[in-house]
């Protein structure tokens, strides 16, 4: 019985049908009875996001890559179950600033700007296009699937049809009129379609109905239960691959097509129209929060059932799994079951068409044809009585417009493509709008400019990235643009940009375009300024939800309410503006005949009425022209945010005192602490000096205590007595002087005696001072200072200071029964400018442990072995050297590997005059 | 029997005059040069008087104290802290953790001498 003519007439009924819903929707809605005012009824409206893509290509992707096609309904469920309240501040900004579209909220978040509404709108119809083809070729596939009954022809197999021959130009042409008839039979200060929606919310019925009893069947008739389907299917080796993995995606896969899918639900023109424009109710968004995702759930019980059960049922055959939630109950000669499914089909791909091409047609109408028209001058357009007509015309003609250049799309490059692969790259266009909007509503900063160019460049890598090589498939391009790159260069590979190969071709495109839409939108909105509007505006939108109705009163009142009213009558009709005005009137007590000028906020009132009808770019230009150049006055808006900018100002000077003031007050604390530890530091300095001091001062006394007390002491004992006076003296000496000469560096105050030296004349003159200590201990001394080591600028005295007290360590600590030392010098060029000179004397001692080494160069660290004796000298000498030393900017430091001897070295840069100016 | 003492200091020359004058006072002297040899010493033999240098390397003079204090069989050892120092705090510390008098370096041989022959006299 499926014969064409039934197959038409049951769709032409259908259709008649949802028109009939669509009017008597608008009928109650005329009568003050709204159908549509429940979140029921919007939750199923908001199901327009299932179009035939899911209905029928789930199925496809499903069978193909088992079941990573949830990530397209899981984004959804997120955003409307996690991102709850970013939904309902985009729906407060968009009722206080009567949105139409989301080429409308953009424009009007950044200033009112006409330029950028029109980039919108040309992104939104030339991404959107491939996906309202999508819906064609969906249409006329399943049409022609079906007419071949019993026959199962699938549509690959069908040849390229003559363009009269071609159900889907009938298709496209039939959902035009339809479009027409349900979007556009009159203009809307609100751009409210009840009819439209009702019809919307009985097809979301109907297809959801379809698909399950598709399922129904499927499961429980062609098969016993769930259980039965998957286990023979678990049978095959094929399909249980299918089944328990997700072959064909990666995890980033995943991630992208949620993150598409995510931005899809809101930044999909038609998305945006059921969620935002058409919401009657804020409040409904808090049902649809958990309605919406329930139906999600709901069409994709089925899913991988069919595509499993597809997959066994035409097992070895050519089977396109699009078809199969057609082909399955044809199959089984279920007649009815298949014409349903068709039906429901077609009610998925209907509803999608009509919303999406109402909601550009309105876009094209009033961001980009109108704001043309009102510029150009000769039209008169201005002076023209009802324009409401023209309105209604030129959204018709884009619809038209929208449906022909879809099917021209499906002409050419359709048939190359999956169902759902076309649908991605229509989101992937979608998803660009997102920084623009999200940061718009959270961004103050974020600006016009930002937001323009943001937009530009991702849509041009979207174009470059997605879009070509959709071309280049269908033999429209040459095949080497994808594999060569444009011109040979490798580098621009649209699908391999800059060398990122290893991404699928859609990951690829959003990692691109997210990267330069986001990166520019921040940056640019960063380093330009916004104008005064912008500001208005994008305080508006971030703090709606402080400004509940405050509204911007920077109108002054020097329009008439004649003219405001003639220019209402004009674009939404004489009966409505009058009631409009009526309405205002009568909430605040007003008397309009007797008003001459209309204050501010009816001249406010009246351009977001107009704003409903065509735009808020457009209805601002429309009221300032009414309202004799006037009106807004730029001085007086400048005047008021300089004011506010002033406060601004001053809070933000008093944040940045007040952080001044933390930041001082956290560094005297610093300073506070360090002044204590240095405190302390010069106690224990001075109880180790007083200490070292009292030491050898207890001895001298002492010993002569005895010499005095004892004048019969046994003279070898007293000779011993003596020279231990002497010596003692001579370290008290000694001491004292090093104290002085390390407080005086440190302090800088000494005296440097800066000459040119010859570092082997100075080595020569320590090893005269130190030869008698070598020559008592009978140590060995080797000297290697070779010849030619370039001269140094430095105090002679104190450099032989150094090395005579580096030597005399070494004569102290080296081997006794075999002692042995070395003095070797070269130079260390690369690092410090005009080279440095190194100068090492070696030990054959016991070494110095690595935990000691740094703090050998202390005061008053002596490292010995203290459990004989203790070392002789002050505990001062290294650490005068280390004062010398890196006084101009040398270091010191020594190398040991212990029980094998130490190196002490320094380095003194060859010209300390240049490294010091160099600090 | 001449009375015993145990001399604990680092710095040699303090110990050589010490020991020197104590000798020819008729004490019999030991020394120790730090603090772990003095606990070792006490333990081998404790004297009547420990003259304890204060600031040693290792285990200080406090600590010698404490650990002498702490064993009731030495409750009769006697100690005569040497306080480099001078200040009235390591005085406190050394009375409070039970020395019996204390000496602040520098000082004179007479003073200690004379201290030594209160606490201990030599037999006669």
């Amino acid at each position: 019985m499926l014969i064409p003519s039934i197959i038409l007439a049951a769709a032409f009924l259908y259709l008649c049908l949802l028109f009939a819903i669509a009017y008597w929707g608008d009928k109650r809605a005329d009568a003050g009875r709204s159908l549509v005012a429940n979140p029921y009824i919007y939750a199923l409206s908001i199901a327009v996001y299932c179009t035939a893509w899911t209905f029928y290509g789930s199925v496809g992707r499903a069978a193909a890559s088992g079941i990573d096609f949830l990530t397209i309904y899981l984004g959804p469920t997120l955003v409307f179950v996690l991102c709850w309240a970013v939904l309902r501040k985009i729906l407060r900004i968009s009722k206080a600033n009567r949105i139409t579209s989301i080429a409308d909220f953009i424009s009007a978040r950044y200033g009112k700007t006409q330029v950028l509404g029109g980039l919108v709108t040309v992104i939104a119809v030339v991404g959107i296009v491939p996906y309202i083809s999508l819906q064609l070729k969906a249409v006329s596939a399943s049409f022609n699937v079906l007419i071949h009954y019993p026959q199962i022809v699938m549509p690959s197999a069908v040849s390229t049809v003559p363009l009269l021959q071609d159900t889907a130009l009938y298709v496209a042409l039939v959902l035009a009129i339809f479009s027409i008839l349900f979007g556009t039979r009159h203009i809307d200060a609100s751009e409210h379609h009840e009819g439209m929606v009702a019809a919307i919310a009985f097809e979301s019925v109907v297809k959801l109905v379809a698909f399950l009893t598709v399922g129904v069947f499927v499961t429980f008739g062609l098969y016993g239960g769930f259980g039965d389907l998957f286990d023979k299917a678990m049978e095959s080796a094929d399909f249980a691959r299918l089944l328990t993995a997700t072959p064909s995606s990666t995890f980033g896969n995943w991630m992208t097509l949620m993150a598409l899918s995510m931005a899809a639900i809101i930044c999909l023109p038609r998305q945006w129209h059921v969620i935002v424009v058409e919401n009657v109710d804020e409040k409904h968004i808090d049902k649809a929060a958990w309605l919406f995702p329930l139906y999600l759930l709901l069409i994709n019980i089925f899913v991988l059932p069919i595509a499993v059960a597809g997959l066994m049922e035409f097992r070895g055959q050519q089977a396109d799994a699009d078809t199969f939630v057609l082909a399955l109950p044809m199959l089984a000669r279920q007649e009815g079951v298949a014409l349903f499914a068709f039906i429901g089909g077609l009610s998925a791909a209907t509803g999608m068409v009509i919303v999406e091409t109402v909601a550009l047609s309105t876009m094209l109408c009033n961001d980009l044809v109108m704001p043309v028209l009102l510029r150009l001058k000769w039209l008169r357009l201005t002076e023209r009585k009802d324009l409401g007509r023209l309105l209604l015309g030129i959204r018709r003609g884009g619809i038209v417009f929208v449906v022909l250049l879809s099917y021209l799309y499906f002409r050419l490059i359709g048939e190359s493509y999956a169902l759902v692969t076309i649908g991605l790259v229509s989101f992937a266009a979608a998803a660009q709008f997102a920084p623009a909007i999200i940061g718009g509503i959270f961004w103050k900063t974020a600006n016009r400019w930002g937001a323009f160019i943001g937009l530009g460049l991702g849509f041009l890598l979207w174009f470059y990235t997605l879009l070509l090589p959709s071309f280049v498939r269908s033999g429209w391009l040459d095949e080497t643009l994808l594999t060569a790159g444009p011109w040979g260069l490798a580098l621009l590979r649209p699908q391999a940009l800059f060398g990122l190969a290893g991404l699928d071709p859609l990951s690829h495109a959003l990692f691109w375009t997210m990267l330069v839409n986001i990166g520019a939108y921040v940056a640019v909105s960063l380093v330009t300024r916004q104008s005064a509007i912008e500001r208005i505006q994008a305080a508006s939108f971030v703090d709606v939800y402080r400004r509940a109705e405050a509204g911007q009163r920077f109108w002054r009142g020097t329009a008439t309410v004649a003219d405001l009213e003639s220019l209402l009558v004009r674009f939404i009709g004489a009966a409505r503006a009058s009631q409009e005005l009526a309405e205002y009137a009568a909430r605040r007590n007003l008397n309009l005949g007797k008003m001459r000028e209309a204050d501010a906020e009816l001249v406010q009132h009246a351009e977001r009425l107009l704003a409903g009808a065509i735009g808020t770019a457009s209805a601002r230009v429309m009221v300032a022209s009414v309202a004799k150049g006037e009106t807004v006055s730029l001085d007086e808006v400048m005047a008021i945010l300089d004011e506010a900018s002033q406060i601004i100002e001053y809070s933000r000077r008093l944040e940045q005192k007040s952080q001044e003031l933390e930041v001082a007050s956290s560094e005297l604390r610093a300073a506070n602490v360090r002044l204590k530890e240095l405190d302390r530091m010069k106690d224990d300095f001075i109880s180790t000096v007083s200490h070292e001091l009292r030491t050898p001062l207890t001895s001298i006394r002492s010993f002569s205590e005895i010499l005095h007390d004892n004048p019969n002491i046994d003279p070898a004992q007293r000779s011993q007595f003596l020279g231990i006076i002497v010596k003692e003296s001579e370290r008290l000496t000694r001491l004292i002087n090093q104290i002085l000469d390390l407080a005086k560096m440190e302090a800088g105050r000494m005296d440097w005696q800066i000459e040119r030296l010859e570092l082997k004349e100075v080595v020569d003159d320590a090893l005269a001072v130190t030869r008698g200590l070598f020559a008592e201990r009978d140590i060995r001394l080797e000297v290697d200072i070779p010849a030619g080591l370039p001269k140094i600028e430095y105090d002679r005295d104190r450099l032989i200071q150094v090395i005579v007290n580096l030597l005399s360590n070494a004569v102290k600590f080296c081997d006794p029964v075999h002692g042995r030392v070395a003095i070797d010098a070269a130079v260390e060029g690369p690092g410090l400018e005009g080279g440095a000179v190194r100068v090492s004397v070696h030990d054959n001692g016991a070494g110095v442990a690595l935990a000691d080494r740094a703090r050998l160069f202390e005061r008053f660290q002596q490292i010995g072995n203290t459990m004989t004796d203790k070392p002789q000298g002050t505990g001062l000498g290294l650490a005068i050297c280390r004062q010398i030393v890196e006084r101009f900017g040398g270091r010191i430091w020594v190398d040991s590997e212990p029980g094998r001897g130490a190196v002490f070295s320094f380095l003194i840069p060859s010209s300390p005059a240049k490294a010091q100016a160099a600090q | 029997m001449a009375r015993s003492v145990l001399l604990v200091d680092d710095e040699p020359n303090i110990v050589l005059s010490l020991e020197f004058l104590m000798r020819q006072a008729g004490y019999a002297v030991r020394v120790a040069r730090d603090g772990d040899a003095a606990l070792k010493a006490i333990e081998e033999e404790p004297p009547e008087l420990v003259l304890l240098d204060v600031m040693m390397p290792k285990r200080d003079g406090f600590d010698v104290c404490q650990t002498v204090r702490a064993n009731p069989a030495w409750k009769d050892v006697r100690i005569v802290l040497l306080t480099a120092k001078g200040r009235d705090i390591e005085r406190e510390k050394g009375m409070a953790l039970g020395a019996d008098d204390y000496i602040t370096k520098p000082f004179s041989t007479r003073e200690v001498m004379q201290k030594l022959r209160q606490m201990l006299p030599p037999e006669s």
